[in-house]
């Protein structure tokens, strides 16, 4: 995306629209990357409910997928999964 | 038009009322306090419109106005001091925003050591935060600012904030020519405003976090805004004069024309500087006056191009830099001289801090040095001292 210059910018630097957050991918800050495990999940949604940064997508109350633009990391996934669906690996080990 | 005899805080506070802001947030303070203690009974009494918020710290009073203002209001507020000392953090960022919101302000030193009175150093502080800043000599000229600022911020998109002197101007009483309240209405119009959160269709967002890659192409906006209202000032202050008859630029010439050496002052010490040029004439000095009306943003080019004939330039500095240069309006005149051909020789003087009262005489003092550093064609002292003990 081409960044826009100084004078075609809004003044006082607002946001003219919503919801742009979604355009804004903040997941490359990530050290560690989940693993999801479709097998073991039994899609309890304790992920969904924990993960501070909204990464866990849901589709007809299913667990489909972690969604690697945004995921920070944390593990806390991890931390409550009950059925052990999640692993965490070093995010060097794909790139 | 009403002939009313007003002090500076009561002409400001007038002036508060015939524009009937949106919002007022306000957290009073010496000298200034009766503004918003005159405007809080406008309230009280229904007089105007206004939401008035008491806030519990300037801080919070001036962030209040910015909520008002992104909101869509017509925003005002009135400090002074250790007062616009504490909204410091917050003019930047209602510059940043590009939000017009005028402050009523009257010049008091700074702490430490404490004193109420006045000298210039608390406005002369705030010269970076992206404020348009207009100096008063009288209350007219305060009362005539302030419905001026609030058409210049409108158009520039810029705060301003409009000062007079602590009780020299703030608390003498003063014959004014006032305007009738619906040609003040029919002055300033309709309320102008970059973007509003409560009249907008869309959601937006205002203050989100700016970093490496936006920031400063926000900041050069920001600028070119300063830049941009040089003429909006003018314009301003020109249609003023058209409609009502008191006409107002970056400054004022006084007997400058024919002279060789100039006073330069701003505030109350432009009408004692006035008669001392008077004085200064009588004994055969040529000398004159330039009164600075707009320090923010600075007139160098205006400035430079009458100073530069001259052959000697007085400061008077009604606060000091701590650069060890000189006061503010010292070196900044300096540095707007510094590309033209010819240059004058240039003394600051520094005076009247903590209200130490400047007299007549010792402008002419002032004048009768520069003549002879004229004479003499060498500056001893660049920096000197009016009204100190030794």
């Amino acid at each position: 995306m081409k960044k826009k210059g100084w004078k075609d910018l809004p003044i006082g630097a607002i946001i003219e629209k919503g919801g742009t957050a979604t355009e804004f991918k903040t997941g490359d800050w990530r050290t560690d990357r989940p693993i999801w495990y479709e097998d073991k999940c039994t899609s309890c949604l304790l992920c969904f409910i924990y993960c501070p940064d909204s990464s866990i997508i849901i589709e007809d109350s299913k667990m489909v997928d972690i969604d690697l633009d945004f995921c920070k990391g944390c593990g806390i996934c991890k931390e409550v999964c009950p059925k052990d669906a999640i692993e965490m690996r070093r995010e060097a080990d794909f790139r | 038009m009403p002939i009313l005899a007003l002090t500076g805080n009561e002409a400001m506070a007038e002036a508060m009322r015939q524009i009937n802001p949106d919002v007022v947030a306000a957290y009073p303070i010496t000298p200034a306090t009766e503004i918003v203690q005159i405007f809080a009974s406008f309230v009280a009494d229904g007089r105007v419109d206004t939401e008035f918020v008491t806030a519990e710290s300037e801080h919070s009073a001036l962030s209040a106005c910015i909520g008002a203002a992104a909101a869509g209001g017509r925003v005002m507020t009135s400090t002074a001091s250790q007062g616009l000392a504490l909204m410091h953090e917050i003019l930047y960022i209602a510059a940043g925003l590009r939000l017009p919101i005028v402050i009523c302000e009257v010049n008091r030193s700074l702490s430490s050591p404490i004193n109420i009175h006045c000298d210039h150093s608390d406005t002369m502080g705030s010269r970076e935060a992206g404020w348009i800043q207009i100096f008063s000599e009288d209350s007219q000229e305060a009362y005539d600012s302030v419905i001026q600022a609030i058409r210049i911020a409108e158009e520039a998109f810029l705060p301003v904030i409009v000062s007079t002197d602590g009780f020299i101007i703030s608390h003498c009483m003063q014959r004014i020519q006032a305007l009738e309240d619906e040609e003040v209405q029919k002055y300033i119009g309709e309320h102008r405003t970059p973007y509003s959160l409560l009249f907008n269709k869309m959601p937006f967002t205002v203050g989100p976090l700016d970093l490496q890659d936006y920031y400063f192409e926000h900041k050069r906006q920001e600028i070119e805004a300063m830049v941009d209202s040089k003429p909006i000032i003018m314009k301003m202050g020109e249609e003023f004069g058209k409609k009502f008859g008191r006409s107002y630029g970056f400054f004022e010439e006084y007997r400058l024309r024919d002279a060789d050496t100039a006073i330069v002052a701003l505030g109350s010490t432009a009408g004692t500087a006035r008669s001392a040029v008077d004085e200064l004439r009588n004994k055969g000095i040529k000398a004159g006056l330039l009164k600075l009306r707009v320090i923010r943003p600075f007139p160098y080019k205006e400035i430079a191009a009458i100073l530069s004939k001259l052959k000697v330039i007085s400061v008077m500095d009604r606060s000091d830099s701590m650069s060890t240069m000189g006061g503010p309006v010292f070196i900044e005149i300096k540095s707007a001289l510094y590309d033209e051909v010819t240059h004058p020789l240039m003394v600051d003087y520094i005076y009247g801090l903590g209200g130490r009262d400047i007299s007549v005489e010792e402008i002419v003092e002032v004048g009768e040095k520069g003549n002879k550093i004229k004479q003499e064609d060498k500056v001893d002292k660049l920096i000197d001292y009016v009204g100190l003990r030794e």
